[in-house]
Order: C-alpha cells, then structure tokens, then sequence
C-alpha cells in the first residue's frame, strides 16, 4: 500500500513524531476506536436512527447487531486482509438479509460508521492537524475499501438468495399429475416466462412418454399473463404433444391472456380450450371414454 | 438405388402392416422405403398401416414429407395410415421447423397405432381435433 510511503514522503525526517507514521498509526487508531467503544456506537446508533435506516429491526436487534459490526469493523481496520473483511462482509449479509434488510441501508450504516469514526479521529487530532492528515491517510483507504467490500457482498449474496429461490421455485413449478389411466394433469401457477415454457415442454412431453397420457390437461388459472413467445411456446408445445398421439385441453384462459393472444395474433385455431378445469376433465373423460355418474343416478357431468 | 441392406422392415399383422424404421435413413433410402410400402399396401390387402419412427432421433423436412405423402398415397390405396413413436425432442424439434404429419394420425406407441387402426376403421374416419 502507497500508505506505507506516502506520509514519511511528505514529512521532514527530522519530524519527532516520525515513528509514529505508517504502520504505526493504524493500532493507536484501533486502540483509539476499542477505547472509546460505547460512546462511538452509541453515537452511532443515534445517526442510524436519526437516518430512519434498519427500522425493520427491534431496539435490542439494534444494539446487538451494532455491537458486533463494530468490533468486527475495528477489527478489520486493524488487520486490514481481505479474508476477515470478505468473511466480516458475508456474515454481515447473512444476518440481516432475512430480516428484510434493503442494500441502501446496509451501505448506509457502513457509511455512517465510517463518518462517526472519522469525526472523532477529528476531535482526538485537531490540534495537530499534520498529524490528524496521516490519521486520516491511514483511516481512509481502510474505510472506504471496508464500505465497498461490505457493498458488493452485500449485493452478491442477495442476488445468491435470489437464484437459489428461484431455483426452488422452477422445481417445484411444473408438476405433472397422473389422474386417471392416460390422463394427465399440469396445473401452472405464477409467471410462465421463457425458462419455464422450455421446461414445460420438457415435463409435458415427456409425461406423455412415461404415462403413456392420451389427453393432457394443461390448466394456466393461476397463469397472469403470457407474452408472445411463451404464447407460440405453448402452441408448438400442444402441435408436439400431437405429434406423439396425444391431446392437450388448455383450460383457465384468463380474459387478460385471452385477450393478448387474439391481439398478438397467435394462431389458436388447433388449440383446444376450455373454460375452467372442471370442464376440462370432463371433456378429457369423454375424449377417454369415461362416464362418470354419481351413485344416486342423478347424473354427473 | 436399391443396393444395400435395408434399414427398415414392413411386416404384416392381420389386415395392417406394421412397418419400422431401424435407423436414419437417407434420402435414397427414404424412397425405397416409399416405394415398398406402397407397393405391400396393395399385394398384401392391408387396410392399415402403423410405421414406427421410435428408433429415430432426428426427423429431417424430407423424411417428415415423405411420412405424409406415405399417408396420402396409402389413402388412395385404401389404407389409413398411423405414425407412431414420435419422441418428445423429434416432436418438438418438428414443430419448431415447421413441420408436422399433415392429416395423417399419429400415436404414442405400436401398441396405441394398432388401436387408432382398430377404431378408424370400426367408424368412418373423423377429422382429428
């Protein structure tokens, strides 16, 4: 690091204070910010709550979380390497993802610490302001490397909650369910985007091969809206179901998607839709073969 | 043309044939493949015929045309044709060329194309929905 140089550069060999340049500085700072601890962080909470930051958090969160940021924050000022502060970055992440934490905050909280710890460095210095300008060489680089390393793992581990909940989500989105003998269906709910309309296909034809499935009963009731690629998805995805010798009823149209496919054009005369899914699995029943009627002979569908 | 062992086969199974296709076959092929069924549609009396695409894994524009022009010229011949063993890539690799099976029935397996026979040929053949 240039701060190592840099001060001994800019002051006279004959300074008295010379030893205390460079390295030296950075443990009287540490033991400066250990010494007057509780004031600083209490200071500290004081500017966060005064910023309306980490409301979503209870008084004693509050204190407990802040204790250990700033020893873990101290902590790296004085090692300085990059594992404690990655790992200080990640735990921090961590803990305060789940409770609803937004990235603003987290960056505003580093960036608050990083000023209440200033300002005292600027109490404790102001005398010899040669001086407080080597502190502050040492303190800043340090800070601010803290607060951009805080930053993006901060972020980097969001978007990692993120794709794994997503991950989770697309496994558990296209179940393929067995109803009668060569019956199936496949209720959809939430976005169909373009990954879940490929995989769609995938779970839709080969159910098709795996149950030997007849008539398919792909129900989208819980579908918001399509846009046109995953709508032409869809209709080449029945045409192929077609093609290995099954039938696919597309049920639960909502008005809103009813109304984009017709505007957007897509050509639905193959396919076969029906209002909701009850109607659907009586039609695949008939298409099968089925008759069901209630045990009181007074009719069924 | 005709040279070479044939990678298909064309059995008969009461009034139907049955007709398998064992690999991918070339153009050449594809025509001699025609031309014998077509040929043992009429020596053979068959009333249906079920061919088997299960073994292949690409279907090309050319085999695809040649299955439905099979199915047209069976027609004439007085024969319903059934295309069965689709694999669900082959299926969907098919739709997103832009290809399909024209009016000729399809179905999953052997099994289900001798059963499409059955019923098309019980009732007046209906147009598929």
């Amino acid at each position: 690091m240039t701060r190592h140089e840099d001060p001994s550069a800019t002051v006279a060999p004959t300074d008295v204070r010379h030893e205390l340049d460079g390295e030296a500085l950075l443990p009287q700072l540490v033991a400066h910010l250990r010494e007057h601890r509780t004031r600083l962080r209490q200071e500290w909470v004081g500017r966060i709550q005064e910023a309306h930051l980490l409301q979503a958090m209870t008084a004693q969160e509050m204190s407990a979380e802040t204790t250990l940021v700033y020893d873990n924050y101290v902590e790296v000022l004085e090692t300085g390497s990059v594992e404690a502060l990655q790992h200080y970055a990640r735990d921090l992440s961590e803990r305060i993802i789940p409770r609803g934490v937004e990235t603003h905050e987290v960056v505003g909280i580093v960036l608050l610490l990083r000023d209440v710890l200033a300002r005292s460095l600027f109490e404790k210095y102001q005398r010899d302001f040669a001086l407080l300008n080597r502190v502050l060489d040492a303190y800043e680089p340090a800070a601010n490397r803290i607060a951009n390393t805080v930053a993006v793992s901060f972020v980097e581990e969001r978007e990692r909650v993120i794709r794994q909940q997503q991950d989770s989500i697309r496994e558990l989105s296209t179940p393929v369910l067995p109803v009668r003998e060569r019956l199936l269906i496949l209720p959809i709910i939430g976005v169909l985007d373009r990954e879940r309309a490929r995989q769609l296909t995938v779970q839709l034809l080969g159910g098709i091969r795996t149950h030997r499935a007849k008539v398919v009963v792909v129900d989208i009731t819980g579908v918001p809206d399509v846009d046109e690629s995953v709508a032409n998805h869809l209709v080449r995805t029945v045409d192929a179901s077609r093609l290995m010798g099954a039938s696919v009823i597309i049920t639960g149209l909502s008005p809103e998607i009813a109304q984009t496919l017709v505007t957007i054009g897509v050509d639905l005369s193959k396919m076969n839709t029906i209002g909701d899914l009850q109607g659907g699995l009586e039609e695949a029943e008939r298409l099968l073969g089925y008759a069901v009627s209630r045990d009181d002979g007074n009719g069924g569908p | 043309m005709n040279g070479g062992p044939r990678l298909f086969s064309i059995l008969r199974q009461g009034p139907y044939l049955i007709a398998s296709i064992h690999t991918a076959l070339d153009d050449s092929q594809l025509v001699r493949f025609q031309q014998d069924l077509v040929e043992r549609i009429g020596s053979d009396r068959a009333r249906g015929v079920v061919i088997d695409v299960a073994a292949l894994d690409v279907l090309d524009s050319f085999a695809s045309r040649t299955l439905r022009d099979i199915g047209e010229m069976a027609r004439l011949r007085g024969a319903v044709t059934v295309i069965v063993g689709i694999q669900p890539d082959v299926a969907f690799a098919m739709v997103e060329l832009g290809m399909d099976t024209g009016r000729v029935v399809t179905a999953l397996d052997l099994e289900e194309g001798l059963a499409e026979l059955d019923s098309c040929l019980a009732a007046p053949p209906a147009p598929r929905t």
